[in-house]
């Protein structure tokens, strides 16, 4: 699989944008509705027109047509042939390079095998399930065994069950092959169980282009940290070892029990739609359990923004407008607020 | 399935066979004056059997038959393939659609005397009207059919290394057949029933040329023999497009 590079990129959408993508890895582009994370995989793949320079391998493929590109693509949709079988749709691109019966067979093979989809094969896409329509579209993309896979928010339709267990099988199957991929999302959380790295897009310009935990601890300035949700970061003064891959950890002025099995815990986040907020003492140990005060709300539409302040640093969480009102919580008020556990990322 | 449709079908026999009773009922029972005018359905099935046995139906069926099938296969594939054309390279449909969209809204019969002018009394005349009659809807339904299938079909054989005329063959065809079929289903009816009109009007042989005859020499029996077969004839044309399309796209719509 070659190195893909992408040198100052422009067009009507796109500003200046510059990035390289190792042989073998997993970027995801990770940008807000309308940031250009769509027009810039149409790019690469030649179906918009653009400044600047795409490279494999250092080779320019710019003038090279879209059907030369060797490029897989699953779209939004999906786009299945209606008309063929699951069978044809996965073939399609095989029988376009011509390639033998057999050679069209034993990849067809290959890919039913590791996609799980031998049972599809005589069904037309009317007669699949969402999940079943992502592995076979995804199967048609990968059976011509492009030089780079792209995909552009692929899972979205999908319930969130579904969607959790095609994007580890995704990974999986990206990684065994080993092939380059972009990867578009608008959700940082699938963004970061997906990528190798992220790469931040935002007004058509590459805000950062960093690994998931580099971006959630040190987000390059305020559109990135407001795009991932401003999360509440703590820095943390050493911590002592619990047992079971659990520390206490003392992050100025907060003792966080986190899940930890690394060396050097430094920072602790956690995202502010992640906090629990309640007005009465909640039950149970008092165990990242903490105290503070609200001093702001800021609404948007069915969600509250709030700022806990409390003697060492103010704390942001956001709640459903429902639950503010249920809880009758209001500025001045005093609350309890807990960092669930398995929310809490470390650094 | 059969059990199903079974049942379906009785149902849909039997108020024709009411109609049928109550004609023949109506007929004999003179309420309609002279038997001449409004023949009972038996009298209309014995002529029927009369005009095959002696050949006269036959000979005229087949002569509106042969018109109506070369007209209609010539008229349908100039239709399709134009309309492929024109669906596909939008320069070919900018420079013909002008004129096209002039000459579509002339009826079929429009054309008959200037056709008469042109080729005369003969085997070319209901053929050329046939052809006219079948060609502007299917053109039209073959370009609607192309337009309309979704970008993101082409894109996707585009990428997966398909040429232009693979997406053609692969996709565009394929997709666009519902629509192609629409076209043809409903000019396969409409060709008979113009070719009726022509022969009525210009041609001495054929289904229309006989209906004539028949009306001048007050052979109502015959007259409804012949509207039996016309009817029988459109319906038999449309099914058999229903059928195709069934065939072909039934399993992935």
């Amino acid at each position: 699989m070659p190195t893909i590079e992408l040198k100052n990129i422009s067009n009507f959408v796109c500003r200046d944008i510059s990035v390289t993508i190792s042989n073998g890895e997993l970027l995801v582009l990770l940008g807000p509705t309308g940031a250009g994370k769509t027009t810039l995989l149409n790019i690469i793949c030649g179906l918009a027109p653009y400044e600047g320079s795409v490279l494999f391998d250092g080779e320019p493929i710019d003038t090279i047509p879209i059907s030369r590109r060797r490029i897989g693509y699953l779209f939004q949709d999906l786009a299945l042939f209606p008309h063929l079988d699951v069978r044809r749709n996965i073939i399609y691109g095989l029988s376009t390079m011509k390639r033998g019966h057999n050679q069209i067979e034993a990849r067809l093979d290959e890919m039913c095998t590791l996609l799980n989809i031998g049972h599809l094969l005589g069904r037309y896409p009317k007669d699949l399930s969402g999940g079943e329509r992502q592995r076979v579209a995804l199967a048609r993309s990968l059976a011509p065994a492009p030089r780079l896979l792209l995909l552009d928010e692929p899972f979205n339709s999908l319930d969130i069950k579904t969607r959790k267990y095609l994007r580890i099988e995704f990974k999986r199957i990206v990684k065994e092959l080993g092939v380059t991929t972009i990867f578009v999302t608008h959700d940082f959380k699938e963004a970061e169980e997906v990528g190798d790295r992220l790469a931040v897009i935002e007004s058509g310009r590459l805000e950062q282009v960093a690994t998931p935990q580099e971006i959630f601890f040190s987000p390059n300035g305020y559109k990135v940290a407001d795009f991932l949700g401003s999360p509440n970061i703590f820095d943390c003064r050493g911590y002592e070892v619990l047992g079971n891959g659990l520390v206490k950890a003392n992050c100025g002025g907060f003792t966080i029990v986190a899940v930890w099995d690394k060396e050097n815990l430094s920072k602790i986040a956690i995202s502010p739609e992640d906090i629990y907020v309640s007005r009465d003492e909640p039950p149970g140990p008092p165990i990242n359990r903490f105290r503070g005060t609200i001093v702001e709300e800021v609404s948007h539409n069915s969600v509250i923004t709030i700022t806990i302040k409390t003697k060492t640093k103010d704390i942001l969480a956001r709640i459903r407008k429902e639950d503010f009102l249920a809880e009758n919580l209001s500025v001045g008020r005093d609350v309890f607020f807990i960092l669930p556990l398995r929310n809490l990322k470390g650094a | 399935m059969n059990q199903v449709t079974k049942p379906t079908r009785r149902w849909e026999i039997l108020p024709v066979a009411i109609f049928l009773a109550l004609w023949e009922i109506i007929a004999r029972l003179n309420f309609v004056p002279g038997q001449f005018f409004f023949p009972p359905f038996s009298v209309v099935m014995e002529e029927f059997g009369h005009l095959i046995a002696n050949g006269v139906l036959v000979d005229n069926f087949l002569s509106s038959l042969i018109r109506v099938l070369i007209g209609f296969f010539t008229g349908s594939l100039a239709g399709v393939t134009l309309g492929i054309v024109m669906g596909w390279n939008e320069t070919t449909n900018k420079a013909l659609h002008p004129i096209f969209s002039l000459l579509y809204p002339i009826p079929a019969l429009g054309w008959l005397p200037i056709l008469m002018l042109w080729f005369g009394i003969g085997e070319l005349l209901p053929i050329a009207i046939i052809f006219i009659c079948s060609f502007f809807p299917v053109l039209y339904n073959t370009i609607t059919g192309i337009r309309a299938v979704p970008k993101g079909f082409i894109r996707a054989a585009e990428i997966l290394g398909a040429s232009r005329m693979e997406i053609l063959k692969t996709v565009l065809l394929p997709l666009a057949l519902p629509n192609i079929f629409t076209g043809l289903r409903l000019e396969a009816g409409m060709a008979w029933r113009v070719i009726i009109a022509a022969e009525m009007v210009a041609i001495p042989t054929g289904i229309g040329a006989l209906l004539m005859r028949a009306e001048s020499l007050i052979r109502v029996d015959i007259i409804i023999v012949c509207l039996i077969v016309l009817s029988v004839m459109c319906l038999s044309f449309e099914k058999f497009f229903i059928f195709m399309e069934h065939r072909l796209t039934g399993k992935w719509r």
